[in-house]
């Protein structure tokens, strides 16, 4: 069923008895031609241009859990492209022209608001720091723009620049076109577009082992549904990559942390922007229902345990309640955590693998939802190819061999 | 908040003391002339990340400043046990599905 002016009237008219679930639930098939390991936002959107562009119809998105319920539904939806080097610039920048017209490309509203992320500079340091970013983003044609204090609580009135607080802000970078999405939508609309187009979404079906030929090349998975034998695979398994490309015999450059976010009580709009404190390590937004959305850093430690501890969560609020004084009485509904894989450079990995025919997606660290169309995008590229799209070629395994990192850790801190 | 026990000051401290440092036992290859870009790769960058126990390195910087190891299970973040740096990894701190069925935990 197409979504239109027409279906929602008819629907509305007719009691709103007509509609269908969005999505089959079908049991796993012998054989596919491509299988992608994880069903969270990036392995369906894989699946749904592998489809869409690339002709292969014959794909199932398995997935251990429910569709979209690790990190993409545990995000906090800020959507930007002003990253620093010209290989990361490329990459979120693909992705974020994908989202102006992904609502549209789906016939699923995601959504998508761009309503501006502000990035706060706190020091001398920040301020270099940030003019530095303005600049490599506007050489790259990515908008940013400096903005004054007095100018960045016009833009949102609710920040407080006094000079006497413990970190003054200095100014900030704007990227206007950069905004939020509703996460859930994003994972639904391309469920919705990939089954339409044929591919078997397949959830409570955890990967157990990946079996190979005598040559080393994949051949099937074996799952809590039984073996299903595949030509490629990609795995698409965010903070538990490291644990199912084990099963291939492969270590991973990455580390697997907790990163904690927490909402507010929904108030009346007061937030017209997402802002955003790396060096205080703070940002928030606020979603259409009205709660304040507060994303805070990661825990210390390694861990696969989807919480965090209560001092990371206060050390944000204790930077968002200076920032933002008229939140101080607020009260905090929900905190959870999801466990994000990091990789050294903070740069994902995006490509082929030592064993033939296996594909990875991986290491988006902290900052994964924004990317979600084009990591999709061009994954599904690589994988139909045999070889890394242009935009994806210089995110391989093999720079850790090579040194060719991307380091943007220093770009973007703890906070994506 | 993590209670972790300092092995050098033999008491149990809140995580706001310590430092997490990555994960233990991690060899450096050498002679530095003689190692392979794989071997520097795996060495620097390559980790387990294993879902269950991990061996790993801690600081106690706010406390008696020195470095010990911990073993941790990544699903539930109790610690199963902490030793001194230079110690071995005790053979009991092993994953429970590795060792002989009568002496598992």
């Amino acid at each position: 069923m197409k979504f239109s002016l027409f279906s929602l009237l008819h629907q509305g008219l007719t009691g709103n008895q007509g509609w269908q679930p969005q999505w089959r639930d079908p049991a796993p098939k012998p054989a596919y031609d491509v299988i992608i390991v994880g069903a969270g936002g990036h392995g369906l959107a894989t699946a749904y241009y592998l489809a869409k562009e690339h002709g292969i119809r014959n794909i199932a998105v398995l997935e251990k859990g429910w569709l979209g319920g690790g990190n993409t539904g545990r995000n906090t939806t800020i959507i930007r492209s002003n990253y620093l080097w010209e290989e990361s610039e490329a990459l979120y920048e693909h992705s974020v022209k994908l989202w102006e017209t992904l609502s549209h490309e789906l016939n699923y509203n995601v959504m998508y608001s761009p309503r501006g992320v502000m990035m706060l500079a706190h020091s001398v340091h920040d301020v270099q720091v940030t003019k530095r970013h303005i600049h490599a983003n506007r050489l790259a044609g990515i908008d940013n723009e400096w903005l004054t204090p007095e100018q960045a609580r016009e833009f949102c009135p609710i920040l407080n620049i006094s000079r006497d607080i413990r970190y003054p802000i200095l100014g900030a970078a704007l990227q206007r076109r950069g905004g939020v999405a509703r996460h859930d939508a994003v994972a639904w609309g391309y469920a919705r577009g990939a089954d339409r187009l044929g591919v078997d979404i397949i959830q409570n079906c955890e990967v157990t082992a990946i079996r190979r030929d005598a040559s080393g090349r994949v051949t099937c998975v074996e799952t809590t549904r039984g073996p299903i034998a595949a030509r490629k695979i990609g795995v698409v398994a965010a903070g538990h990559t490291s644990v199912v490309m084990g099963m291939a015999g492969l270590r991973m450059p990455l580390e697997s942390f907790p990163l904690q976010a927490l909402v507010s009580e929904p108030v009346k709009p007061i937030m017209p922007c997402v802002v955003m404190s790396n060096t205080i390590h703070a940002y928030m937004s606020q979603s259409d229902k009205g709660e304040l959305v507060i994303g805070a850093g990661t825990d210390q430690y390694t861990s696969y345990s989807q919480t965090g501890g209560l001092h990371i969560s206060q050390h944000t609020l204790d930077a968002i309640c200076e920032l933002f004084p008229m939140t101080r009485r607020l009260r905090m509904l929900r905190n959870w955590g999801g466990i994000v894989d990091v990789t050294p450079d903070r740069s994902p990995i995006i490509g082929r693998t030592p064993v033939p025919g296996l594909f990875v997606n991986c290491g988006w660290g902290t900052g994964g939802f924004k990317a979600t169309p084009g990591s999709g995008h061009v994954f599904a590229a690589t994988i139909a190819r045999d070889e890394p799209h242009p935009i994806a070629a210089p995110f391989t395994l093999e720079r850790f061999t090579t040194g060719r990192l991307i380091d943007e850790a220093a770009a973007a801190a703890v906070a994506h | 908040m993590l209670l972790i026990r300092c092995p050098w000051c033999g008491m149990d401290r809140p995580e706001i003391e310590f430092r997490h440092a990555g994960a233990a036992h991690i060899t450096r290859p050498g002679p530095p002339d003689r190692v392979s870009d794989e071997e520097w790769a795996a060495f620097l960058y390559l980790r387990d990340n294993p879902k269950g126990r991990v061996a790993e390195r801690w600081r106690h910087v706010h406390g008696c400043g020195r470095f010990f190891n911990a073993v941790r299970d990544t699903v539930t973040d109790v610690f199963v046990v902490t030793y001194r740096a230079g110690e071995p990894r005790p053979p009991e701190s092993a994953p429970p599905e590795t060792l002989p069925p009568e002496t598992r935990p």
